[in-house]
């Protein structure tokens, strides 16, 4: 595996391996707090300045800014996890966030790093005994580190789906 | 013409509105009767706005009721709406949901319309080496796609299965009429994007929780946690002469001035709580109007939402008794700078299928579907306010609205 002729090469791959390992373990964690339902721990994900949209595949394609979601700053993402947990009416219900198909695409010169997922949405109603299918898309990311950690400057969570089922009432 | 069977299966409790029957939600015959008597009958229905079909050729998909037509502008710049059902073997032609074009060719065996309609292409119509082909008296100008009438206002497209509906600014009437034209105040529209989402509930279900005051201090406690819409604002539920249309609108004011008792009913009401983000609540007067929110139901299937900066279309589809697909079309002005978009985009978290507002409307109905559903044959109450029979109510503890749009329904079904 390691090429013992070129140190520094096997270094950069470490190094890449390490790092796409840690965005896997970052949104698993974070699908973790949606599952769980643990909004101020998924708000703690972002930085301050944090871009968290989710948008249409068809308005992105169209470069038209309209999302079901969208927070400016890290402020905005905690006032949504206030609401929803304080004042928003909606039938309880369980979901299943599942992030797959990483790709880490690169480093900016600012050192954020830019990366992108796709991810599926399972919902079950209390009323229904199946899950359904409530939205497939990717994330695309640029994640900043901070100390020893990671965290997201920006998601964009792009949806496939034409029609969203009746609402979404849970960040994704 | 009444029909003496319907009338004798579907009856209605009582003669004062202030009770409604299951049925108008739930029956596929009553449902089947809407689609004809008022989607297709003499109403104005929403289809797109003008700044998505800007240019000759640009056209885009949409539906009269559940049925499907493309909205595209011929070369002269002239609108033009028609069946999406091609008249060779009715294939829904166009795919897409929008774009740009010179003509609509059916996929199926080429059969060519231009923008507007009209059939101007029918592969081997003579035959091939002298067999085949259509009969000698086949006639082109006879079997263009059904066009419906248009009309427009104010950069909004409406289109009508009727020739005889009456025009446009007398169909909403003066007060409605005023209303819409303090949102679409003579300024280009941009659009910003989409929502769609399917709701499971009865179409008339959106209309009525936008003629039902009440609710809105009640189910949406977001507002009435920050203080921002509580039972003593300034407010007003309008319906025009016919009971069909109505406009709930609502002023900004301070919670500070609030009574005692009334913040005592209202449950959510929470002293002091803040947002982080104090912007997105922020109202930059723009329109000539003293209300900062109205709400218009524009009848059968349009929805004109000024909720402060946040502007949107919303067009019901229905596509069943049980169900039926709402497309948001959110848009600013033209001349808007960076931030008033962003303003507007950050006041969009309010609505939507996943709007701190929104996605409670969504459920609410779903709970009322429900409850037809799964405890059938029964009847619910919109009696509050009866100082107001039907019609235009000052109080916002008034379900005046709804009762007015059931006159006019039972008018317009024969029922």
């Amino acid at each position: 595996m390691l090429d013992t002729r070129d140190p520094a090469a096997n270094d950069r791959r470490i190094e890449a391996l390490l790092l796409h390992r840690e965005i896997e373990d970052f949104n698993t964690a974070y699908a973790a707090a949606l599952d769980e339902q643990r909004l101020d721990d998924w708000a703690e994900m972002f930085t301050d300045d944090a871009f968290y949209v989710v948008i249409s595949r068809e308005n992105a394609d169209r470069g038209m800014p309209v999302g079901l979601i969208y927070c400016e700053n890290k402020g905005m993402i905690q006032d949504r996890a206030f609401a929803l947990k304080n004042t928003e009416m909606f039938a309880p219900r369980y979901l299943r966030h599942i992030v797959g198909n990483l790709q880490v695409l690169g480093e900016e010169p600012s050192g954020e790093i830019r990366a992108r997922a796709n991810y599926v949405v399972v919902q079950v109603l209390f009323d229904r005994p199946d899950a359904k299918l409530h939205q497939v898309g990717v994330y695309h990311d640029k994640f900043r580190r901070l100390g020893d950690r990671l965290k997201l400057a920006e998601r964009r969570c792009v949806y496939d789906n034409l029609l969203v089922d009746n609402a979404l009432c849970l960040p994704v | 013409m009444a029909n003496p069977a319907l009338a004798q299966r579907y009856v209605w409790p009582g003669d004062d509105l202030t009770v409604i029957p299951d049925w108008v939600y739930t029956d596929e015959t009553i449902y089947a009767r809407e689609v004809e008597r008022i989607f297709h009958g003499a109403t104005w229905n929403y289809v797109a706005l003008e700044a998505e079909i800007a240019k000759p050729g640009d056209y885009i998909r949409s539906h009269v009721g559940p049925t499907p037509v493309v909205v595209a502008r011929a070369e002269d710049g002239s609108i033009t709406v028609v069946e999406n059902r091609c008249m060779h073997r009715a294939a829904e032609f166009c795919r897409e949901l929008g774009g740009t074009t010179k003509e609509f060719i059916c996929p199926y065996h080429q059969w060519t319309y231009d923008l507007k309609g009209n059939l101007i292409g029918v592969p081997f119509r003579r035959g091939v080496a002298g067999k085949g082909g259509m009969p000698a008296d086949f006639k082109p100008t006879e079997h263009g796609l059904r066009r419906l009438n248009v009309t427009t206002h104010r950069g909004v497209v409406f289109a009508s299965y009727s020739e005889d509906v009456e025009p446009f600014e007398d169909y909403l009437g003066p007060e409605v009429l005023r209303e819409f034209e303090a949102t679409f105040d003579g300024r280009k529209l941009t659009v910003l994007g989409h929502y769609r989402h399917s709701l499971p509930g009865n179409w008339k279900l959106y209309h009525e929780n936008l003629k039902d005051p009440y609710h809105a201090t009640l189910l949406h406690t977001f507002l009435v946690t920050f203080g921002l819409l509580v039972a003593g604002n300034r407010s007003l539920m309008l319906t025009d002469r016919s009971g069909r249309h109505g406009v709930m609108a609502s002023a900004k004011s301070d919670a500070k001035a609030l009574a005692g008792d009334a913040k005592k009913e209202m449950r959510s009401f929470k002293e002091g709580m803040k947002l982080r983000e104090t912007r997105f609540m922020d109202f930059i007067e723009e329109f000539d109007s003293p209300w900062s929110v109205t709400m218009a139901t524009i009848w059968p299937n349009l929805i004109v939402q000024r909720e402060m900066n946040t502007l949107g279309i919303r067009q019901i589809v229905p596509t069943g008794p049980h169900e039926f697909i709402m497309k948001w079309t959110m848009f600013g002005f033209e001349g808007d700078d960076e931030a008033m978009t962003r303003h507007r985009l950050r006041q969009g978290n309010l609505m939507g299928p996943a709007g701190f507002l929104g996605l409670e409307d969504n459920e609410a109905i779903k709970f009322v579907q429900d409850g037809m559903r799964r405890v059938p044959d029964g009847q619910h109450l919109v009696k509050l306010d009866p100082r107001t029979p039907a019609g235009t109510s000052d109080t916002l503890i008034s379900e005046a609205a709804i009762r007015a749009m059931y006159r006019h329904w039972r008018d317009a079904m024969e029922l």
